[in-house]
């Protein structure tokens, strides 16, 4: 579990930096949503694994924490992913704007001349 | 609670409040927007002023605001000590100034202006109050999205190019702050300020090494913010394209990672947090050098008013970062008036860029040609052609015969406020910066002596640089035709330099105000005992 976990983060972290070092504003966008999915798995995985165990915490039972998953973690990657969303819907505007304005859809609004 | 105990989520309610319904106003209804606008704004800097006096009270506790009324680690909390009053203060009068500035014509350049002002505004002030490391997060993102529309405002291929880089940076920061976020969680169990002010002294091997990677990765996405080099690259560009008021506006947003560092760096990394103590002064002095020289050397070579005023900030935030990483109270008191009195100066000096290269007559036809605006909502024809006619006829404006006199000593006095020359309070902060490190110059060693060096030099190369662009732009006779200056555009630049005045004369209290915050910065404990509740501390109490 916790290797497949790391390893998914590592190769979305890597393809979304990749994509991030392109010089097409598509790439860009989508490096950047990459990126966010990888922290969001980050995020989560931070609030330690664990597997079948509720984030609520039991009125009757006995609270002990280790029968509980940590529901902070969850309610960030909540939040991260609703501002991240927006983010990357702004930025497509942005890129559409770019792109109408520039006529290209390189990052620097220019093509370089070889 | 009593309604007083309220003004402390005023700074955020307010704006968020007015904002929301500017949106159900029709685009055409501007007169009420603009008197919304500045009413808010002005409210924003009442109940600054209202919370300055209540903390800066003789044994006055930091005052904390616990949403919800959930007990203390667990609920997100406002905080309002000295320093938090004082950004606040700070970012109400120059959101008022530069606002007023707007009202000339900039805020009828595009749609939406006044709502996304004020949701930056909004934003900031959340930032300098919260007391939860996710919840500035929060903050941060809600400045940034704003600014984004912001840096937008006006169109234009230029302002569109040179945001497209600044979203793409700050989205690609957003995600290391989430990252060290996630760390520092991962380490402590919580992300309350004033808990990991509690629980980072116990720490040490693998949880400390983990703890300071996350803490490493959270600075980077405030040093982006703060412009340290070599991670301001984006700034001189960005505020250099958007429009005036705007490009003054975002001069508070890169004190925002100032802040958070120095709040960061007092309560958590302090001297009394074990081993995790001084952790990354290092850092900070070297980093704060490298951004002054790039920062001075930025401002040598600027031919142009914009390209010195994004220098002068890198330049700031240079120095501001060096004062907090020599760690000493007395330092971090002259830096954080030398903060006031920058922001308010460069502030001052982008507002007046406008106006002078009026003057100079520079190509303003183009200036205009770029301006249009691209989002075809809200009838843009009309509203365009209300703008230009509008345009047309205020351009005859009140021809003042001494505009180029009125400009002219409103730019000396914005220089000496940059180099820190006397009689201003420029010169007063720099002093009490070198006071403070040469009092403490046997623990500094050299660094200390490189960064007296260092602040010396780069005021001289900030008197260069504009001494330069005054001779160039408004100081060599030559003939051109009689400028233009509007009593509203000129009344916000008089403002602001009455405001750096008022720092000068009431330097008394002044500079006693910045000791006790610096003294109350170094002392995380009081801050820690205002948020949480005695009463859990024990947190086996529950049981």
């Amino acid at each position: 579990m916790e290797i497949i976990l790391s390893l998914a983060i590592g190769i979305i972290t890597a393809s979304g930096v990749w994509l991030l070092f392109r010089p097409r504003t598509f790439q860009l966008a989508i490096g950047l949503s990459l990126l966010s999915y990888a922290i969001n798995l980050f995020i989560l995985a931070m609030g330690r694994l664990k597997m079948d165990a509720p984030p609520v915490v039991d009125k009757v039972a006995e609270a002990n924490p280790a029968a509980f998953a940590d529901p902070v973690p969850q309610a960030l990657v909540l939040t991260a992913i609703v501002i991240s969303f927006a983010t990357t819907a702004l930025l497509l505007v942005l890129l559409l704007a770019a792109r109408g304005l520039t006529g290209t859809d390189h990052v620097d609004g220019t093509e370089k001349t070889p | 609670m009593s309604p007083a105990d309220h003004f402390v989520i005023a700074p955020i309610l307010l704006p968020l409040l007015a904002a929301a319904f500017m949106l159900v106003l029709s685009e055409r209804r501007r007169w009420l927007k603009r008197l919304i606008s500045l009413a808010t704004l002005s409210a924003l800097a009442g109940v600054a002023i209202a919370l300055l006096t209540m903390v800066d009270a003789p044994g006055g506790a930091p005052l904390a605001y616990r949403l919800g009324n959930w007990p203390a680690p667990f609920a997100i909390t406002l905080v309002v000590d000295r320093l938090s009053a004082l950004m606040l203060l700070l970012s109400a009068s120059i959101g008022l100034c530069t606002l007023f500035y707007a009202l000339a014509r900039w805020d009828r350049a595009g749609p939406r202006f006044h709502p996304l002002f004020l949701l930056l505004m909004m934003g900031v002030n959340g930032a300098f109050l919260t007391g939860d490391l996710f919840n500035l997060f929060v903050f941060f993102e809600v400045m940034l999205a704003a600014s984004y529309g912001l840096a937008l405002h006006g169109s234009g291929v230029e302002r569109t190019k040179a945001s497209l880089h600044y979203v793409a940076i700050n989205i690609a920061t957003s995600l290391l702050f989430l990252i060290g976020i996630a760390l520092i969680y991962a380490v402590t169990g919580t992300l309350n300020m004033a808990d990991l002010a509690v629980r980072v002294p116990v720490l040490a091997g693998q949880e400390l090494v983990l703890l300071e990677s996350g803490a490493a990765i959270l600075s980077i996405a405030f040093f982006v913010k703060a412009g340290m080099w070599p991670l301001g690259f984006w700034l001189t560009p960005t505020y250099a394209a958007a429009a005036a008021p705007v490009a003054a506006t975002f001069a508070i947003m890169s004190k925002v990672g100032i802040y958070a560092i120095v709040r960061l760096s007092a309560l958590v990394f302090g001297p009394a947090s074990g081993l995790a103590a001084g952790f990354a002064n290092e850092w900070l002095m070297a980093g704060g050098l490298a951004t002054m020289a790039f920062g001075a050397i930025g401002m040598l070579a600027a031919s142009r008013l914009s390209g010195i005023g994004g220098s002068y900030i890198l330049l700031s935030s240079g120095t501001l970062l060096v004062a907090t990483g020599t760690g000493s109270a007395p330092v971090l008191a002259g830096a954080l008036l030398y903060l006031v009195s920058s922001t308010l100066g460069v502030c001052a000096m982008y507002l007046l860029i406008e106006p002078v290269e009026r003057a100079a007559d520079i190509d303003r036809e183009a200036a205009q040609r770029q301006s249009e605006p691209v989002f075809e909502d809200d009838e843009p024809g009309l509203l365009m052609e209300e703008y230009e006619a509008e345009e047309e006829e205020d351009e005859i404006g009140i021809v003042i015969p001494a505009t180029i006199a009125l400009l002219g000593s409103a730019f000396i006095f914005c220089a000496l406020l940059m180099a820190g020359l006397p009689p201003l309070s420029g010169f007063i902060a720099k002093f009490a910066i070198i006071d403070g490190m040469l009092s403490g110059l046997p623990a500094m060693g050299t660094g200390g002596w490189t960064a007296i060096a260092a602040i010396l030099l780069s005021g001289l190369a900030t008197l260069i640089a504009m001494t330069r662009a005054g001779i160039n732009l408004l100081w060599v006779p030559v003939d051109r035709p009689q400028a233009h200056l509007r009593v509203v555009e000129a009344m916000p630049i008089a403002l602001l330099l009455a405001l750096c005045l008022a720092l000068v004369i009431g330097a008394g209290p002044v500079t006693r105000y910045m000791k006790d915050t610096a003294a109350a910065l170094h002392d995380p404990g009081r801050y820690a005992g205002a948020v949480l509740d005695p009463a859990l501390q024990p947190p086996e109490r529950r049981r």
